[in-house]
């Protein structure tokens, strides 16, 4: 098993990836409030879709403005299936008795079996990414163009959720989720289970997307990324390599969405339209693209952030946020990688450099 | 026996007839040089046979089999390369990468989910046929322009295919790249065929074995070095008197 893990990682990588679990396990868990560690739990659910977005936007180049949506599908997937677990007598859910249904709709019925609602959560992103991804790419649309595209869909994914109130509760979003498998989520205890599962499922992720860069495709994505034309005259079709990394990271959206639901206990289109969307990518952006630690850092970073400014000055989020991608863009393109690369760099380069000889004032002429 | 047969081509550009009903054949092992002057569609009669734009008639057969409607990954597969004006690497994979990602192109995706272990023969071998040997691990963006082109040519070696198309691989290189460059093609062209585009006349006249002179997207001559060379209309195209001489032709 360790030694499975190493060829992943690396033998330095390993050592750290194993330091990192450490601390996010074990030393988290003991030193954090349970308030606090029911953020973090949140934070490494975005950290989780980050990966993905690194996968298709840092290594494959397809800027996707519209996880939000592989998100949301995840994420409505194990609220619907939590809804009907907890529903009344009549097995309807709360807010369908408010919106007049008498009856279950039909698309919802399979999601009552944790043995479809779990799966869908990761398989129908998947879905929807490999046919959209499919059908975009072929076309050769790219760049700006993929990006307004995906955008249009986070848009429109809001307002097909909004306006369909009965089947999926409206503005206000699946809301009023108490248990998860016959557990209390407001008690504490299974709080911190919780987040150890987030935790765990976060490294598997990660080491999975790792894999996939470090292997002879992850270099044909970024193949892809830098060249795509010339990709095709080395026999390979594109259309393909982009497909699967772009269905890979709406895997990974609608996983941590499904488990963004038991963690926050709401699942709403406030989470998965353009702004969410673009939050996420800009943790991405801030570590260093094409880095999948420093999406993870980064996202970690940009979120807690986002929690303590909004706790001292509620407004000023949004100014910090606008100011941060100004500065990324601007200052530091590659992000945190880059930076803590172009330090590391300098700081052996000083190493290096004898020290200057004093020169007697007198010599000088 | 015929590599490659294009009868009666078309390629046109918003009415401009770029390629005007060409016909064009290479036999196999042949090294055949293409050259006239600027527009005269060169590289688009490379384009047009690599799947690179959709040609309004005409038939391209390569080993008798169409060409016409693949995509450009589908020719490649079937033993067509070919390289770019400007050196086309991926310059942040290092030099093997760049190789090896070259020479894995008929995996099947599962096996390219694997991790590279080491470096093949292959690799190794082109590796040295560029002399890239020492810069092996190094980001292929920071290889000088000759070397980047011939990274270029060792990508297209490992691929090993039946018909290589260069599109001025020697263009912008100094002298002794040139030479470097022409030893090297001369390596390639003992197992197959190839198609250069080149104005480098120097260059020609060292390495090529025919030469086809296009001109307004037309075949204006075919035959040795020193049939073309010879050839009163070939002159007067280069020194660009053909125009003039046409116009008076059509006032007459």
């Amino acid at each position: 098993m360790i030694d499975r893990l190493r060829s992943v990682t690396g033998r330095k990588g390993l050592m750290a990836f194993l330091t990192v679990g450490f601390v996010f396990i074990v030393v988290a868990p003991t030193v954090m409030s349970d308030f606090r560690l029911n953020l973090l739990a949140k934070y490494l659910c975005f950290a989780i879709a980050a990966v993905g977005i690194d996968l298709s936007w840092g290594y494959g180049g397809m800027l996707t403005l519209g996880q939000g949506v592989f998100f949301g599908i995840g994420g409505y997937s194990m609220g619907m299936f939590l809804k009907l677990a907890e529903a009344g007598p009549d097995g309807l859910p709360d807010f369908m008795s408010y919106n007049g249904l008498t009856e279950v709709p039909a698309f919802w019925k399979p999601f009552a079996s944790a043995a479809v609602a779990l799966p869908a959560a990761v398989i129908l992103p998947m879905l929807l990414a490999a046919g959209l991804g499919w059908l975009i790419f072929r076309q050769r649309i790219r760049g700006p163009y993929f990006a307004i595209l995906t955008q249009a869909l986070a848009a429109a994914f809001v307002i097909l959720l909004i306006g369909q109130q009965g089947y999926t509760a409206g503005t206000n979003g699946l809301t009023n989720m108490t248990s998860f498998f016959g557990y209390d989520l407001n008690d504490p205890v299974n709080q911190r289970t919780l987040y150890v599962v987030v935790a765990v499922v976060l490294g598997a992720v990660f080491l999975l997307a790792r894999q996939i860069v470090s292997s002879r495709y992850g270099r044909l994505l970024i193949a892809v990324r830098d060249g795509e034309d010339r990709v095709r005259f080395l026999g390979y079709d594109p259309t393909r390599v982009k497909v699967l990394a772009f269905t890979v990271s709406a895997g990974m959206a609608g996983l941590a969405g499904a488990l963004f639901v038991p963690v926050v206990g709401i699942m709403s289109p406030a989470l998965l339209g353009i702004v969410p969307s673009l939050e996420l990518l800009i943790g991405v952006a801030l570590g260093g693209r094409a880095t999948l630690v420093g999406a993870v850092v980064g996202t970690v970073l940009v979120n807690y952030a986002k929690t303590s400014l909004s706790e001292q000055i509620p407004s000023g989020w949004l100014y910090l946020q606008g100011a941060l991608f100004i500065g990324v863009v601007a200052f530091a393109p590659r992000g945190l990688a880059g930076l803590w690369e172009a330090i590391s760099t300098w700081a052996r380069r000083r190493e290096r450099r004898p020290t200057p000889q004093l020169i007697e004032p007198a010599a000088m002429p | 026996m015929n590599l490659l047969e294009v009868r009666d081509l078309e390629v046109v550009f918003d009415g401009f007839r770029a390629i005007d009903g060409l016909d064009f054949t290479v036999a196999e092992g042949d090294v055949r040089f293409l050259i006239g002057p600027n527009g005269a569609g060169k590289t688009t009669l490379v384009d047009a046979i690599t799947g690179r734009n959709r040609p309004d008639g005409g038939t391209v057969l390569f080993a008798n089999e169409n060409l016409l409607g693949r995509a450009e990954h589908e020719i490649v597969r079937m033993g067509v390369g070919r390289s770019f004006q400007t050196p086309a690497v991926f310059e942040s994979l290092t030099v093997v990468e760049n190789l090896d990602l070259a020479a894995s192109f008929r995996m099947p995706l599962r096996s390219l989910l694997r991790r590279r272990r080491g470096v093949t023969e292959t690799v190794t071998t082109a590796l040295e046929a560029v002399n890239l040997t020492a810069s092996a691990s190094v980001a292929a963006g920071i290889l000088s322009h000759g070397q980047k082109q011939w990274l270029e040519i060792g990508m297209l070696l490992v691929q090993e295919p039946k018909l290589l198309l260069l599109d001025e691989p020697v263009a912008g290189m100094s002298p002794e790249e040139r030479t470097r460059t022409g030893e090297l093609l001369h390596e390639i062209a003992r197992s197959r065929t190839v198609v250069v585009v080149e104005h480098d006349m120097e260059f020609l006249r060292r390495f090529a074995r025919s030469v086809t002179v296009m001109h307004e997207g037309k075949i204006l001559c075919e035959g040795s070095v020193a049939e073309v060379q010879g050839n009163p209309q070939v002159q007067e195209v280069y020194l660009g008197r053909g125009r003039d001489r046409r116009h008076t032709a059509e006032a007459v």
